[in-house]
């Protein structure tokens, strides 16, 4: 009956397995439980005060029994813990080869970009059977992308970039929602997740108006934003080389080294004094007011479409 | 001592010197009319009077805070709301969640069953610091008012949580004065704990060891602990979004090198163990409800002190499972995951005990029993399905939907709410001297029990299916479970009044209660209903264990 | 119940004995200032995160800090709890005149303390370090911001706690001079309101070296 749904609609094969896990743990919570009901109704029954029954030899503890049904349960406990941390462990490896689509979360929107450059507001489609890792963005608040379907949320923190992960296996739609409260249309602040089969994600890639991949659109800020005048090839600016940067590691004037994923090459655009790297000059401008979280993920996507070419030789 | 030579059966009506339309002769000298003037009650250091000045304050915030919630379920009605804006649905639950947390559930068993009973527990004649305790109340008061002029001047609708940045640099609205709202009234948890640990220390009557005390007590001082260590990381935390929101210092803002997750660490530290503060005094009067009950003591006393000991100590240590998709690390994440399963075990032993308690006992089907066990069975329901979301891949699709609501409603309302109630229906004699109609306190266990399920229940089911909370507008398919709770809450409601008509209606015309109505072991039931403003003649002397039922018997099978 | 006038040292309600009186006081005392602990415990796990994550920024800014203030300042407090515990001894041998004296030093040093504190401020006022009137490019890092932010935050809280012992220190020693405690059977609010003041001490003596000593 659609008025009263029961249980939500499973869409991947990690949904399942979260299912089977709760099941479990409400067998095991049942187990836990029914005795006490019965046994709490059963004995006010045969031991109300004023009727007769066997009350000899009362005891008032028992060590034994006390410590068994506080290890007992707790032993069975750990069965589901070790279960459920593999699966979660599993949410926060997600496969090389993921499809990589950037979220940006705003009061009160979700926008999503595929690699190829196609944009959407509020609804994502995806391929089926694909494995799908969403990198996202916060420009304002705490927000969370919520899609009870796959079993998954995640939090979407502003300063930072999280991800999530999934491989969908049926074809539908499913709900799509915030889920950390962020102000006053907090509630409406959602869509769909539309999983197509292959063909029908390709034609739909096809369809949608592209201003460019997310890369050649990272490409024209990069010229635009003057990041070229220190950056580029021609420069006479001690400036590092991008080139090859994307994923090495970068060793810090403070001593450390640190990978350049997609989190530092964020920090360096918005907070250039925060990692200096070892033996360049302190003279990188912040770009925080100037460039959206939209726009930053677009020269990530530039700069890792770099990674493959050979750096330039240090100035 | 208690006289315990025969079971007592229910109160004897007739036991009495005069019918009880006027007052009875143990009320004429008792606290009650010790001073009949205004100032005699509002510069009382009596700890009985300030147990009943806490019970009438938080009797208020509880009707405005179960005001918002009518807003909320009335409007939850339709997907798109009925009475309310989306700003003013925001504003009610957050209104809502700060009343009933900090002015209702935390002051609530403590402020006032714990001011009246635990020195008349231990055998003192009030608690170690009797002005500081009247100070804690007008502090209470304060905070009160502060947040009343909070709730006039336009609300705040940041959700209790308060979470940054949303509270520290967008949301609109009386932030600060709620904040400081909150920090008032922290101070006034942090003195009450301050006293109740020096009481119980230093106030025990000759031969009160540690080994006798009710665990009524021991869950009080376990409280007290939690409000003493825990409050004040809360005030520096709200002290800090203040400043966030006053002076632009940036700790919580990514733009100037904060961390929102700092927040959220600094504020869970304290919100984590503040529910232990909610429900560890629940525990130790569903203990006495049960003992009292079944003419018995609690089975494994000394493993359910501990327990109580235990729950605090590790319930300091389970935080940042309110944190498991914020973006903390997943391994730290699998830690407080196997803690939180931890923590469960010593409130699961308390349960077990109680149900191992009734063996063999004389079990009297009065209304504390009747709320002693509504308590256990939706603190059971509570307690698992915490169980649930500690399992960290089942929290990952259920974090933030109304599964989360369910389950702590499940141990605040289903549980302390229930607790409270318990405490008042048990203890009410012996506060105001008076009996009441037993027949109607058990109807309003037994409609508080079946209303607060059909309200409940169904938001497990609306959170698995991925309601999320804090939600105004939800997918109409969602509907008919919304209406059931709709539909419990109003039962609810008129449930939650009932008492009030039947308790005050035995304030006028209610029998007197004797020394100890229901044959119940400790020392507050060896005075007069009500006690004396002194509670003792003279102090008393303890030598027999607690709970001193007799545990032979010469019956026939 | 003895008159509580006619003998200061009998115990009020609910006390039965002195002792057990005076033992309630101290623990209460203690533990409220445990819970002054926790208070600054925030503060303090805030600056050990701080400090574990990026040391390298937390060394740099803590070198802008004027150690040579701070280090007067926390000899100033030493001596000031110095003369506090003197006066508590005092007030145990009924020495009226010579404890209120010292409180008054003790509070007198606590003065200069925010003073200098004061001048201290205004120092890194003018220098743009504090909160509200630093300007971006003043720190090369976040977190270097955030570490002054800190310093700011955990010493003006406790430059509140030592204006709220300040007047605590001149009260009682108001009190001892004009005879209203008596001594030596009251000297317990001498040592109760010394213990706050070594508390107040005690915070500095690890503000001091969190902040100052970094470098």
């Amino acid at each position: 009956m659609s008025h009263l749904p029961l249980w939500p609609l499973e869409a991947s094969a990690h949904s399942g397995e979260v299912d089977r896990l709760v099941i479990g743990l409400v067998i095991l919570s049942i187990l836990l439980s029914a005795p006490v009901f019965i046994l709490m109704a059963a004995f006010a029954v045969k031991y109300r005060r004023g009727r007769t029954a066997d009350r000899r030899h009362r005891i008032d503890h028992n060590m034994a029994l006390e410590v068994s049904w506080a290890v007992i349960p707790f032993l069975l406990l750990l069965v589901f813990y070790t279960w459920s941390t593999e699966l979660f462990l599993e949410l926060r490896h997600p496969p090389a080869d993921a499809l990589e689509i950037d979220v940006v979360a705003k009061q009160w929107m979700w926008k999503f970009q595929h690699p190829g450059g196609q944009r959407e507001i509020n609804d994502l489609h995806v391929p089926l059977n694909r494995a799908v890792k969403l990198v996202m963005a916060s420009q304002d608040v705490i927000h969370s992308l919520f899609v009870p379907a796959l079993r998954l949320k995640q939090d979407v923190v502003p300063g930072r970039y999280t991800t999530l992960w999934f491989k969908a296996d049926k074809t539908g739609s499913y709900p799509l929602r915030c889920s950390q409260f962020c102000g006053t249309d907090h509630s409406l602040m959602g869509g769909h997740l539309y999983v197509l089969s292959a063909s029908d994600y390709a034609r739909w890639l096809e369809q949608s108006k592209v201003d460019g991949s997310l890369a050649a659109q990272g490409a024209t800020l990069f010229r635009d934003r003057g990041c070229s005048g220190c950056h580029g090839a021609a420069s006479t600016v001690k400036a590092p080389s991008l080139n090859g940067l994307f994923g090495r590691p970068v060793p810090l004037e403070n001593g450390q080294v640190v990978t350049a994923d997609e989190q530092y090459i964020r920090d360096s655009i918005l907070l250039p004094q925060s990692q200096i790297a070892a033996g360049y000059p302190h003279i990188m401008p912040t770009f925080q007011n100037v460039l959206s979280e939209d726009d930053v993920l677009k020269l990530v996507a530039y700069i890792k479409s770099l990674a493959t070419l050979t750096p330039e030789r240090s100035r | 001592m208690t006289d315990l030579s025969m079971p007592k059966e229910r109160p004897d009506p007739h036991n009495i010197e005069d019918r009880g339309l006027s007052e009875t002769p143990a009320q004429r000298e008792s606290y009650l009319r010790a001073g009949n003037t205004l100032g005699s009650w509002f510069f009382t250091t009596d700890h009985k009077r300030i147990a009943v000045l806490y019970l009438i304050s938080v009797t208020f915030f509880f009707f405005i805070g179960g005001a918002a919630a009518a807003l909320i379920r009335i409007d939850l009605l339709e997907p798109n709301g009925t009475i309310l804006t989306n700003e003013g649905y925001n504003r009610a639950f957050t209104l809502h969640g700060v009343i009933m947390v900090w002015f209702f559930l935390i002051p609530s068993i403590p402020n006032t069953f714990g001011n009246f009973l635990i020195p008349l527990m231990i055998g003192a004649r009030d608690l170690a610091f009797p002005r500081l305790n009247l100070a804690s109340w007008y502090i209470y008061v304060l905070g009160g008012l502060c947040t009343v002029y909070v709730l006039i001047a336009g609300g705040v609708d940041t959700g209790w949580t308060f979470y940054t940045p949303l509270s520290s640099m967008f949301a609109h609205g009386q932030v600060v004065m709620a904040a400081t709202a909150v920090f008032i009234v922290g101070f006034s948890s942090i003195l009450t704990g301050l006293n109740f640990i020096v009481t119980i220390h230093k106030l025990r009557c000759p031969g009160m060891t540690w080994g006798r005390l009710p665990l009524f007590v021991w869950s009080h001082y376990a409280t007290s602990l939690i409000l003493v260590l825990a409050t004040p990381v809360l005030s520096i935390t709200l002290a800090l979004i203040a400043a966030e929101r006053l002076f632009g210092i940036g700790v919580f803002n990514p733009a100037l090198g904060g961390d929102p997750l700092l927040y959220q660490h600094l504020f869970w530290f304290y919100s984590h163990p503040a529910v232990y503060i909610m429900v560890l005094p629940a525990l130790g009067v569903v203990s006495e409800l049960v003992a009292a009950a079944a003419r018995k003591p609690v089975f494994g006393y000394k493993v359910v002190a501990g327990c109580s000991i235990a729950i605090a100590a590790i319930g300091f240590l389970v935080w940042g499972h309110h944190m498991f998709v914020s973006g903390q690390s997943p391994y730290a994440s699998a830690v407080f995951s196997f803690l939180s399963l931890a923590v469960a075990v010593p409130s699961g032993i308390k349960v077990y005990n109680w149900t191992a308690t009734l063996y063999k006992g004389h079990v009297a089907i009065d209304p504390p029993l009747l709320f002693a066990c509504s308590f256990i069975g939706l603190f059971v329901v509570g307690g698992l399905t915490g169980l649930i979301l500690a399992m960290l891949a089942v929290d990952v699709h259920v974090h933030d939907t109304y599964f989360v609501i369910a389950h702590f409603h499940y141990i605040m309302v289903g549980g302390t709410v229930a607790a409270y109630f318990g405490a008042l229906h048990f203890w009410w004699p012996k506060i105001t001297g008076r009996l009441y109609s037993l027949a109607w306190g058990r109807l309003s266990a037994l409609l508080i029990f079946l209303g607060f399920n059909l309200t409940f229940f169904p938001q497990f089911v609306l959170g698995y299916l991925g309601m999320p909370r804090r939600y105004h507008h939800y997918p109409p398919e969602f509907q008919v479970w919304n209406v059931f709770s709709s539909t419990g809450s109003s039962i609810l409601a008129v449930t939650y009044l009932l008492p009030f008509l039947y308790l005050f209606y035995s304030l006028r015309y209610g029998d007197a209660a004797g020394p100890n109505p229901w044959g119940a072991t400790g020392l507050e039931w060896t005075v007069p209903s009500p006690p004396p403003k002194h509670n003792f003649e003279e102090t008393p002397t303890v030598s027999g264990p607690p709970y001193d039922y007799p545990m032979e018997f010469e019956e026939r099978p | 119940m003895t008159d509580h006038a006619s003998d200061p040292a009998a115990p009020v309600l609910p006390y039965s004995d002195p002792e057990q009186q005076r033992e309630a006081a101290f623990l209460g005392m203690y533990v409220f200032l445990g819970s002054e602990i926790m208070l600054f415990g925030g503060l303090f796990m805030t600056a050990l995160v701080m400090r574990v994550l990026h040391p390298h920024e937390v060394v740099e800014t803590s070198k802008e800090l004027h150690i040579w203030i701070g280090g007067i300042n926390t000899a100033i407090l030493l001596t000031s709890s110095f003369a506090v515990a003197a006066a508590v001894h005092a007030a145990r041998a009924g020495v009226g005149r010579v404890s209120a004296w010292l409180l008054a030093g003790a509070a007198a040093l606590g003065i200069a303390f925010l003073a200098l504190k004061g001048v201290e401020y205004s120092l890194e006022f003018r220098d743009g370090l504090l909160p509200g009137v630093s300007y971006p490019e003043r720190f090369s890092g976040p977190v270097e911001r955030l570490f002054m932010d800190l310093y700011f935050i955990s010493t003006g809280l406790h430059a509140l706690h030592v204006t709220v012992g300040i007047a605590l220190l001149l009260i009682v020693s108001r009190s001892v001079a004009t005879g209203r405690i008596v001594l030596p059977q009251r000297a317990i609010v001498v040592e109760l309101g010394g213990l706050y003041w070594h508390l107040v001490d005690a915070i500095w003596i690890f503000l001091y070296p969190v902040l100052y000593l970094a470098r």
